[in-house]
């Protein structure tokens, strides 16, 4: 009865909903759903044939020297990647260093150690978080973060860590490390959130064996919980250095946009999002234009193998809505 | 080797334990600061600069105080119902082919792909749409803009609708399909309608994600400082006057920079808030 009732559609007369006996509608309604389906495989075939068409002149002209050459020149129409590629992986790798213990101990806090009652409004805050624009996170950096490094963490780094070599050079507060630590900001949500989903996958006797065994609070976490959920966990990371290399408004807006590859995190650098943000209109030759495609290519091309391998990992844990969690 | 008696070796792993609590909790509380700053200097800065003529003037010319962003809230507002006529119908429709048909093996490959999809950098967008359609038509374009922000809704969509249609009890559509009703219009009179709000959520939840995207737009809308009268030309978005005017010189245009970037997140909350309701009255009925 109440089953009938709450069925929408349940109050319209059947005759107007069985329409002709014909099968053709199941047909096309199948087929339309499944053209609409295989969209999503389509679209990265499409991706990946319009950026390598759109590069091919680039890609003749210097081969594989592209991914080694360390000029960007313009006016010369010289073009490397290799300081962007640099840039990237030097910004994505600080940004990781940062953000994946912050994020991990905070997945471990929420679903471990955490009151029940106070779970809930840090996940939301969280969301917030993730729901912050990169344009805006951007627009902090500039005129609150970087003034900030600027006059206080940078001068002590130098002061006390300069030996090392990372910490070198005049401070001008735009720099790698600024950019990745915004980048760390962008990437904390997600990599939270499907740690905190990883975790809460862990089966439950696994830390009532644990705790008759007689261990403490961490010594559960760690034993029963953390190396259970290693694979995954791995994946989440994964999943955030994806994120991370891709990431672009932001760092374009503080990392100051100069391709050099020079150790010191203080200088300014330049990554594959930031350069094609910042050039692509101003490409007054075809050739600079293609070579900026090809840059995007090489983009792509990193992040797809980052997200597949970032999926593999999260999905042979058993754990599937990884990637909706916190978008 | 000396090993610790049994009582202080007991007091070491306590306090190894509060220590692992201590300091997890300490991540938490960094992971929200820059939230809590963010939303600080958002208020501090944008409040004082958002007043009436910010939402009922265009942009004032160069070294001019004064103007305001109508311009890019309205074209915002125009780019995303574009997206959404990209977005919501592949979507939707092919969230339905994950749930109601196909084999679970084609099936898992498709979500695999659209999650791998999720991952494309945002800029990424923005360059195929230049190459698909801003080089061949040689304009700038809102239907550019649109495109690529559509394109990125795809598998958002498709992995929310498919979500809520599993939840669907199964007897429904038995129960349909035992009257003879095609399996058509089982799906979209019974199932998707059951699931109608769930799916709207995830419409909702794709808008605010793309609302705020500046990469993607940046050389498809790529930005004007006067009102689009015709599509096929060059539209404003709030997050690129943001992003141009937090780049540029002059303090005046920081100012409002600050005041756009309070109404872009303020707008993002808005949907936020809303999917919340809506999903809490779904939780609370049928679904």
């Amino acid at each position: 009865m109440s089953l009938v009732a709450s069925i929408p559609g349940a109050d319209q007369p059947a005759k107007e909903l069985m329409g002709s006996p014909s099968r053709f509608g199941d047909r096309a309604f199948e087929w339309l759903t499944m053209a609409m389906a295989g969209a999503v495989a389509l679209l990265v075939i499409l991706v990946g044939w319009q950026l390598s068409r759109d590069s091919m002149l680039a890609i003749h002209q210097f081969g594989w020297n592209f991914l080694v050459s360390t000029t960007w020149d313009p006016v010369a129409e010289q073009f490397g990647a290799a300081p962007f590629i640099y840039g990237t992986l030097v910004s994505s790798l600080i940004a990781l260093i940062i953000a994946v213990p912050l994020s991990i101990a905070t997945a471990v806090y929420l679903t471990e150690l955490a009151p029940l009652s106070i779970r809930q409004p840090i996940i939301s805050l969280i969301e917030m978080l993730a729901a912050i624009p990169s344009v805006i996170l951007g627009l902090w950096g500039i005129f609150v973060m970087i003034p900030f490094l600027r006059d206080y963490p940078f001068p002590f780094l130098k002061k006390y860590f300069g030996w090392s070599g990372l910490f070198t050079g005049p401070i001008y507060g735009v720099s790698m490390l600024a950019g990745g630590i915004i980048i760390a900001v962008m990437i904390l949500p997600i990599i939270t959130s499907v740690s905190r989903e990883i975790l809460r996958s862990v089966p439950n006797l696994q830390r009532e064996a644990a705790y008759a065994l007689g261990a403490t609070r961490w010594e559960v976490t760690r034993i029963a919980v953390l190396s259970y959920a290693r694979k995954g966990l791995f994946g989440a990371v994964i999943l955030g250095l994806g994120r991370a290399l891709g990431e672009t408004m932001a760092v374009t807006m503080v990392i100051g946009n100069t391709p050099q590859i020079v150790l010191s995190l203080l200088k300014p650098g330049y990554t594959l999002a930031s350069v094609i943000a910042n050039e692509f209109t101003e490409a007054t030759t075809e050739l600079y234009l293609q070579a900026l495609f090809e840059i995007a290519l090489v983009l792509f091309g990193i992040t797809i193998l980052a997200n597949l391998l970032a999926q593999l990992l999260l999905k042979t844990m058993g754990t599937t809505q990884t990637t909706r969690a916190v978008q | 080797m000396i090993k610790a008696s049994g009582g202080d070796r007991h007091r070491w792993r306590k306090f190894k334990s509060g220590l692992a609590s201590t300091l997890s909790f300490s991540s938490a509380l960094l992971v929200i600061a820059p939230l809590a700053l963010v939303f600080f200097h958002l208020v501090i800065s944008g409040a004082t600069s958002v007043n009436w003529d910010f939402f009922t003037h265009l942009p004032a010319p160069v070294g001019e105080k004064g103007g305001g962003m109508a311009n890019a809230i309205v074209g915002t507002l125009e780019l995303l119902a574009l997206a959404s006529l990209v977005g919501v119908p592949i979507g939707v429709l092919g969230g339905v082919y994950l749930a109601e048909y196909g084999s679970a093996r084609i099936n898992w490959g498709l979500r695999f792909v659209a999650d791998v999809l999720n991952g494309v950098p945002s800029i990424t967008w923005g360059v195929v749409v230049y190459g698909l359609v801003v080089l061949r038509f040689k304009s700038f374009s809102a239907y550019a803009g649109g495109l690529a922000l559509g394109l990125m809704m795809i598998p958002l969509i498709m992995r929310t609708t498919e979500e809520v249609l599993l939840l669907v009890p199964n007897g429904y559509r038995e129960a349909s399909l035992a009257l003879g009703i095609a399996r058509w219009k089982t799906i979209v009179h019974i199932v998707m309608k059951t699931a109608s709000k769930g799916i709207v959520t995830g419409i909702l939840l794709a808008l605010a994600r793309i609302a705020g995207e500046t990469a993607p737009l940046l050389f498809t809308a790529f930005g004007n400082r006067f009102w689009n009268h015709d599509l096929a030309e060059p539209i404003a978005a709030l997050p690129l006057q943001i992003f141009a005017y937090a780049i540029s010189p002059y303090d005046d245009w920081h100012r409002q920079a600050w005041a756009g970037a309070l109404i872009l997140v303020v707008g993002i909350f808005f949907i936020n808030v809303l999917v919340r309701f809506l999903t809490r009255e779904r939780t609370a009925t049928v679904l």
